[in-house]
């Protein structure tokens, strides 16, 4: 009951500090992926015609939603709890018999939180540009779900880790943005040569990327169950690793 | 019961530097106690490893039964801290402060209310509470966070030097309601560099240097080992020559003035019959020191010279 309480109140202190700053947290999304329908699917795709038997703009549409997840539920986790470290407030969740669990689970919640809202925001925008039909609701929702959960959970590591603010933008800057870029949100990794195909297949946004474009529209480049598995395994591992550190007080405890 | 037991603990930072070297420490439930030293003694280190921001190398410690490692939840339970620096979101309402810290207690939202309420009623803060705390004044700041380490009713509250840099009146104000809180049955203890306060506050003390507790006693014996009490003496007319009388150490400062150390066997009553005698006239006299600082700086010093590696 009492972590439950706590669960709750980190939760929804997460969601105001988003809601609060939503020129900063919803709207830049919304604008920069409004921009990438418009240019790249609408513009440019109308030039490069169907990809996998689809149109190049409904082909990238789940790719665009699922890149502002990852890119929000990472982001908010990470800004916001290094800036508990950075203001010493994380002193308030230490001094209280608060689990380390329950610090995780909610941190991580407010991450998922907000990146499924900017993801439900990018997708209500795509169909002013796409006509989806859901393939498989169920595939499209979990696949969202976990992949929020992943990215917030490398954020918590990150924000544990890091001990300046430049910390907490090089891995969004220099490994996140790349490797979705890079995930097949513009291309099929079909349209590639054989070896970059291969290199593609170290990507592990590509499975979440391919396993959600297959809930939207029905096309992967990959296979779905071994998508789910990449993407629960490294759950269960970023868990484990963001409690161990909890557990040793790296980056929070002397 | 013991309000904080203490055992053989120990703190070595990853850079070598041994900041506590096994210090042992009980604090009563009801007491009002003083934990004192100089920058850098480890009183911090203390604090921390027992509000749980710093993990300890080795040794034990209890709160109200509870022990922190195999207890955890009950023990930090029993315990609010006050910080020597504001820790709180900066952006967050007073009143919100308050609230996210009973729920991080797993108080339910209509219990964490009602003690919001009566802890900033408390603190003179309640017409604060919808104020962004950044907007606060330093004195207020400090309130705020008393207020959010009474706001789950804890049983052992500590403060780490809560009247640092705030000017005397919020400090008498805070001294008022720390006596309070002890008064209502909250065991206090306080960190300090203003050691009037801690002697005026406090009925028990334990003084750190060098990770050692180098004195551990209550306050009354600890001040009763002062044997000689040094008075300043403003006099009316100038002196050319010193006066001598047995018992007293009396020297001349200036014209006026003279520095008198005062033996607490002898009293002043004899020192001024001489002084009429001798036809002395003195206006005025203060106390040269404060009493507790003579003793810490003793006590300091001869830690300093035991220790010195």
């Amino acid at each position: 009951m009492k972590n439950s309480i706590a669960l709750k109140t980190i939760v929804t202190k997460e969601i105001f500090r988003f809601i609060r700053i939503w020129p900063q947290t919803l709207l830049p999304p919304a604008i920069t992926t409004a921009l990438y329908f418009l240019i790249f699917g609408k513009l440019i795709g109308a030039r490069i015609g169907d990809v996998n038997g689809s149109s190049y703009m409904d082909y990238i549409v789940p790719g665009i939603i699922l890149m502002s997840v990852i890119s929000q539920s990472y982001a908010n986790v990470v800004s916001s709890f290094y800036s508990t470290k950075f203001q010493r407030n994380i002193e308030e969740l230490l001094v209280a018999p608060v689990p380390n669990w329950v610090i995780l689970a909610g941190y991580v919640s407010g991450g998922v939180i907000r990146g499924l809202l900017v993801g439900m925001v990018v997708t209500l925008i795509s169909l002013i540009f796409a006509d989806i039909v859901v393939n498989n609701v169920l595939i499209t929702l979990s696949m969202a779900l976990l992949t929020a959960t992943l990215f917030a959970l490398a954020g918590f590591i990150n924000a544990i880790l890091a001990e300046s603010f430049d910390d907490i933008s090089i891995i969004p800057n220099f490994v996140l943005t790349p490797l979705s870029y890079l995930g097949g949100v513009f291309y099929s990794v079909g349209m590639l040569p054989a070896i970059w195909q291969t290199i593609s297949k170290a990507n592990p946004i590509l499975y979440m990327i391919n396993a959600f474009r297959y809930g939207l529209i029905g096309i992967s480049d990959v296979n779905i169950e071994l998508a789910y598995l990449i993407t629960v395994g490294a759950i269960l591992c970023l868990t484990f690793m963001n409690l161990l550190l909890l557990h040793k007080g790296i980056g929070i405890k002397n | 019961m013991n309000a904080l037991s203490i055992r053989n603990l120990r703190k070595t930072y990853n850079n070598g530097f041994e900041a506590l070297k096994g210090i042992d420490l009980t604090v009563e439930e009801g007491d009002f106690f003083a934990l004192l030293g100089p920058n850098g003694a480890g009183k911090s280190t203390a604090i921390g490893i027992i509000s749980s921001l710093v993990n300890e190398s080795s040794g034990s410690i209890s709160i109200f039964g509870h022990d922190l490692k195999t207890d955890r939840s009950k023990a930090k339970s029993c315990l609010g801290m006050v910080p020597q620096e504001i820790n709180f979101n900066q952006f967050d309402t007073v009143k919100s402060i308050v609230i996210n810290q009973a729920g991080y207690y797993g108080m339910p939202r209509k219990l964490a209310l009602e003690s919001a309420e009566r802890c900033l009623k408390q603190m003179d803060l309640w017409d604060k509470r919808d104020t962004v705390s950044r907007r606060l004044s330093g004195g207020m700041k400090r309130r705020v966070m008393i207020a959010r380490a009474m706001v789950h009713q804890p049983k052992l509250l500590i403060l780490d030097e809560p009247t640092a840099g705030v000017d005397i009146e919020i400090r008498r104000s805070m001294w008022k309601m720390m006596q309070e809180l002890n008064e209502q049955g909250t065991t206090i203890i306080l960190t300090t560099h203003y050691l009037e306060e801690a002697e005026s506050l406090c009925r028990n003390i334990a003084i750190i240097d060098q990770g050692r507790i180098v004195e551990n006693s209550d306050m009354a014996s600890l001040l009763s080992r002062m044997h000689i009490d040094h008075f300043v003496f403003d006099l009316a007319e100038p002196l050319s020559i010193v006066p001598v009388i047995e018992g007293y150490q009396i020297e001349r400062i200036a014209d006026k003035v003279l520095n008198v150390g005062v033996p607490k066997e002898m009293g002043l009553n004899q020192l001024f019959k001489q002084l009429s005698e001798l036809n002395i006239k003195v206006i005025s006299l203060k106390n040269k020191s404060n009493r507790l600082e003579q003793l810490f700086m003793d006590l300091i010093d001869s830690s300093s010279s035991v220790y010195k590696p």
